[in-house]
Formats: structure tokens, C-alpha cells, sequence
């Protein structure tokens, strides 16, 4: 049995999934769908508390909180995918070249990065962010830089065992480049592993996102950003106490949907659970 | 022991080498000039040169790199560029509340996510595991910022059992913990779902090996072959993910200071970035990684406590 086929079997897998893509799709169709502009303000209905006309309230300044989350959920899911993205190729990259060379470039390397992840990862986030400025590309910046140290692991382990295989032996025999060998013959053995760890770390770089916006050092204002709507909320938090509890939800099912994607995933994939 | 704790410490020290000149290569991403960055672009240029020589960055870049680290490893991380109090200072003034919270946080983690982890173990694949699975799926999936807002909402808002501020007078021992319940809690809470995850898949693994079974054989209660024979051997992951926690949970911390606006090293670093006080920044991000460096040696050494064979 294939291991998406496996992964399909799982009923928190399935779960996940359908709770992941209603949330992309949400924000894909937000601009059709959404039923207000989520940065018009509206003083005259400013803090309603849910109603038939603004399904999930208003917010300080009349905003419809529903178009809102609608509209921030396209920040959450480009500055995670970004960042994820970026640390699988950066990270893979470093760690494959690393196992690949070994040696004592392989132990300074590798040295490196336990020095990178010997950072709290969002104290490094936030500073990063702070020192740059905070727009959409340095989130997605500073969020890789806190990944890139465990994908470069994750790549690594397989690259040491790979390269000694008869496949790799045959490449150098018939005068493959080491580049081709890396990339044509060894990526394509890892990457599935790599993909999985990314749909875990989807999740965790979501919540650094939420967690560097509800700091206040998320894609400026007044564009909608999940962990800002939270914040905002919070300060209002003896008026509307909504305002803060439905784009915590919001953060907190997308990160949910998505560690259930990853754990059913990995469980798929690890020959070790595959005889539970 | 003594030849393992020594070949320990000093595996540490190129990784503080190599952690303080990160820090000095992040601090130094800043596109510009610091100083006009400080002052804004209508500073005087005598201005600028007196900043730039206050921050020591008017010489060259090597002798900068020097100082810091020289600096840094006498224990001098230098001084606010706001209050221009010396930082350890600063840090030291409001260390009791950060670790409060984190002892604390630690305890409820360990308290509530070893036994539920053993529980679920022993009941695997039954209610209680598929529930212990899925609470602590849930529990980690949470932004500490979102369930400490819920916490406060519901039990300082709602019910009003506990206090909405967080800030306690250090003297007065039973205010401190009150005031500590609520975000010890959120911190606390978040914690034990990843150790419940850690504990439970270890005591499966360590459960089903031989000695399991000859301890049964032999007659020993049931309860002490869990306890003793078990969890002796699940001890080691625990502990490591007890020890690779403590990066998250200091992150976490600086959200639960913010939620219930406790004084503390997340209150301290918020204010920095605020008035962009960038050697504050620096040495907290300094003192943050000595700490997690610290906490590795303190894991590696628990290795060998646990683990005869590690020592080796």
C-alpha cells in the first residue's frame, strides 16, 4: 500500500486535510467571497457583536471581522509557505552537500547549524524582523532562518547512508558530475521525507507568524494578519471579547489541520510505525 | 564522571564562540548606518560620530568583533543604549519573574505530561489514548498567546478567580503564586502536550523490551515495573525533549509576559525593540543563547546520570 493511500486510511489525516483546505480555500476565494472590504472602516457599526449582517462582529474601527480573517488567512498561508519553501531548498541543499562532501566540511557545517539552532527560534524571528523591518519578505526571511538548521538534519542523515549505495557507485563509475549525482539520483530519495517534515514545519512557522503579528511585528496595518486581529482584540478584550477569540480560533485551527496533516503523514511514511 | 563533565564543558565553548559571532554577523544585517538609523535621517554629522563612537562602531570591524567577544565572555554584554544601565543589570531586575514563570511552566509540563503520556501507554489504542492523542495534538497546535487569552478570559474575566495582571511583589510569597497560576498554566500546558506525545511513544518502546518481561517473570508488581523498570529507560527521550523544549518555552514566555502583562525578559526584549535599542538586543540575544547552551550541557549531563553507557 502506497503511503498516501495509507495516509487516506487515517481518519485525523482526512480531518486535517479537509480543515487545511477549507482554510486555503477561504483564502483564495476571499476577494469573491468575502462579504465586506476587510480594510473599509465603518464608524457608525464599530464593535457589534456577531449578528446576521457581520456574521462574526466588527472590530474597533467597524471592520467586518469575518472578511478579515478571510483576507488574513492569505498572509498566514504565503508567509508560511514562503518560509517553508525556502528552508527546504536552503536547508536541503546545505544538508545534502554536507553529507554528500563529509569530512571535516561535513563537521564545520553541521557545527554551524547546531550553533543556528541553539537560538530560540522566535527570539532570532523577532530580532531578524525587527532589524529589517517588518513586511512580508522579511517574515518570510527571519521564519526560514529558524528552519533551515533542521531540514539541513533531515537531509543530511539519509545523504550519508545514499552515497555509499551501488547507484551512486555506478553514477561516479560512468563520469555523472557530482552535481547530477546529487540532484537526479540522491534528492529524488529524499525528498519525500523532506516534504513531510515541511508539512509539520507549515504548521510551526504559522504559528511564529501569528505569534511576530500578535507582537506587533507582523505586515504592517491595516492589511489583516491573523496574530495583529488577535492583538487588536486583546485590547479590547473587556468589550469584545470576540474580537480576540475568532482569529485565535482561526490561528488555531489552521496550525491544528496542519500537524494533523504532517503526523499522518510521517506515520504513513515511517517504516517503523508502518506494522502498528 | 569527573573526565566527562570536563570533556563536556569545554565541547562548549567553540559552540558560545560560534553563537556570539552569529550574533554579531545578525546584529550587523541592518541595511545603513546604525547611528542614522537611530537618530533618523536629520541628525547632525557630530551627531552620528558621537553615537557611533558610544556604540564602538567607529573602528574596524575586527576590532569590533574582538571586543565583543572579549567582552562577552568576561561576562560584560554591555550596556542599554536607552537607560545606558549596564544590561546584566537591567536582565537581573526582573530575572526572578521570567524564572518563576519558566520553573513553574516546567513543573505543570512535567506534572501533567509524564503521567497522562504512561496512561495513555498502558492503554493503547483504547479511549484514553486516542483522547490523551488528541488533546495533546490540540494542546501543541495552541499559540501560547491564544490560550493564555482564553485562560484570561475565562478565569480572570469570566469567573474572575484570578487576577487579570500578573505582576506580584516579589516579597510577598503567596501573592507571587496566585499571580503565577494563570500563566504558569498557559505555558505549563502547552508544555505537557509535547511531553505527553514524548513519554507516551517512549514507554511503548521501552514497555514491550525484554527486561519488560523478565521483571514480570520475576514477579515484580506491576506498578513498580511501569514506574521504575519502564520509565527508568523512557527517561532519556523525555529528558531530551524537556531540554529541546526550552527554546520554545522561552519564546512562549515572552507572549505569556505580553498576555498578562508580567514583568520579565519577554517585557524587557518588547521594550527594546520599541525604542530600537539595539545593544539591549544584543545582549539578550547573547544571554538567550548562553542560557540554551547552558541547558544542553545540563541535558548531556543528565545522559550520563541516566545512561551509564553514555559516559563512556
Amino acid at each position: 500500500m502506497g503511503a498516501l493511500a495509507r495516509a487516506r486510511q487515517n481518519p485525523t489525516t482526512t480531518a486535517g486535510a479537509v480543515i487545511t483546505l477549507l482554510i486555503v480555500a477561504a483564502a483564495v476565494l476571499a476577494p469573491f467571497l468575502a462579504p465586506y472590504d476587510p480594510t473599509e472602516q465603518d464608524i457608525m457599526s464599530r464593535l457589534q457583536g456577531p449578528s446576521a449582517e457581520f456574521w462574526l462582529g466588527t472590530d474597533q474601527f467597524g471592520r467586518d471581522i469575518l472578511s478579515r480573517l478571510m483576507f488574513g488567512a492569505q498572509i498566514s498561508l504565503t508567509v508560511s509557505l514562503g518560509a517553508i519553501a525556502c528552508a527546504i531548498v536552503i536547508g536541503g541543499v546545505i544538508g545534502m552537500v554536507s553529507g554528500y562532501v563529509g569530512g571535516r566540511f561535513d563537521l564545520i557545517v553541521m557545527q554551524m547549524m547546531d550553533v543556528l539552532l541553539s537560538f530560540p527560534s522566535l527570539i532570532l524571528g523577532l530580532i531578524v524582523v525587527a532589524l529589517l523591518g517588518p513586511d512580508l519578505i522579511n517574515l518570510v526571511i527571519a521564519i526560514a532562518l529558524t528552519a533551515i538548521a533542521p531540514f539541513a538534519r533531515i537531509a543530511r542523515a539519509p545523504t550519508l547512508v545514499l552515497k555509499e549505495r551501488a547507484f551512486v557507485e555506478a553514477g561516479h563509475a560512468l563520469g555523472y558530475s557530482h552535481t547530477r549525482i546529487l540532484f537526479r539520483h540522491i534528492l529524488p530519495n529524499i525528498l519525500s521525507e523532506l516534504l513531510v517534515m515541511g508539512s509539520l514545519w507549515m504548521a510551526t512557522a504559522v504559528r511564529t507568524e501569528a505569534s511576530l503579528s500578535f507582537i506587533g511585528l507582523g505586515v504592517k496595518p491595516p492589511t489583516p494578519t491573523w496574530g495583529g486581529m488577535t492583538r487588536d482584540g486583546f485590547e479590547n478584550i473587556l468589550d469584545a471579547p470576540w474580537l480576540a477569540i475568532f482569529p485565535g480560533v482561526a490561528i488555531l485551527l489552521l496550525v491544528l489541520g496542519l500537524n494533523m496533516v504532517g503526523d499522518g503523514l510521517r506515520d504513513a511514511t515511517d517504516p517503523k510505525l508502518r506494522h502498528e | 564522571m569527573m573526565g566527562f563533565v570536563i570533556r563536556r564543558l569545554l565541547a562548549a565553548i567553540p559552540t558560545l564562540l560560534a553563537v556570539l559571532t552569529l550574533v554579531f554577523i545578525i546584529v550587523r544585517i541592518v541595511p545603513g548606518d546604525p547611528a542614522m538609523v537611530i537618530l533618523g535621517d536629520q541628525a547632525t554629522p557630530e551627531a552620528a560620530a558621537a553615537l557611533r563612537s558610544r556604540l564602538g562602531i567607529d573602528v574596524p570591524i575586527w576590532t569590533q568583533y574582538l571586543r565583543f567577544v572579549g567582552a562577552a565572555l568576561t561576562g560584560d554584554f554591555g550596556a542599554s543604549m536607552v537607560t545606558s544601565r549596564p544590561i546584566l543589570a537591567e536582565v537581573g531586575a526582573v530575572l526572578p519573574h521570567t524564572v518563576d514563570l519558566t520553573l513553574a511552566a516546567m513543573l505543570v509540563g512535567v506534572a501533567v505530561g509524564v503521567p497522562v503520556g504512561i496512561w495513555a501507554a498502558l492503554h493503547r489504542n483504547g479511549a484514553i489514548d486516542v483522547a490523551a492523542r488528541l488533546l495533546s495534538l490540540i494542546g501543541l497546535s495552541f499559540p501560547v498567546f491564544v490560550s493564555g487569552i482564553f485562560l484570561l478570559l475565562a478565569f480572570a474575566l469570566h469567573w474572575r478567580i484570578f487576577p487579570v495582571i500578573g505582576a506580584a511583589d516579589l516579597s510577598d510569597i503567596p501573592d507571587r503564586l496566585y499571580k503565577l497560576v494563570l500563566p504558569a498554566l498557559t505555558l505549563g500546558l502547552v508544555m505537557a502536550a509535547y511531553i505527553t506525545r514524548v513519554t507516551r511513544s517512549a514507554m511503548l518502546a521501552s514497555l514491550s523490551e525484554d527486561y519488560i518481561r523478565t521483571a514480570r517473570a520475576k514477579g515484580v508488581p506491576w506498578r513498580r515495573v511501569v514506574w521504575v523498570h519502564g520509565l527508568r529507560n523512557a527517561s532519556l527521550p523525555i529528558v531530551t525533549v524537556v531540554g529541546l523544549y526550552v527554546g520554545i518555552l522561552i519564546g512562549n514566555s515572552v507572549l505569556t509576559e505580553i498576555v498578562f502583562n508580567r514583568p520579565g525578559l519577554g517585557k524587557v526584549i518588547v521594550g527594546a525593540l520599541n525604542q530600537r535599542d539595539y545593544t539591549m538586543l544584543q545582549g539578550l540575544m547573547v544571554i538567550y543563547c548562553f542560557l540554551i547552551v547552558v541547558v544542553n550541557l545540563v541535558t548531556d549531563l543528565l545522559y550520563g546520570v541516566l545512561d551509564p553507557r553514555v559516559k563512556t
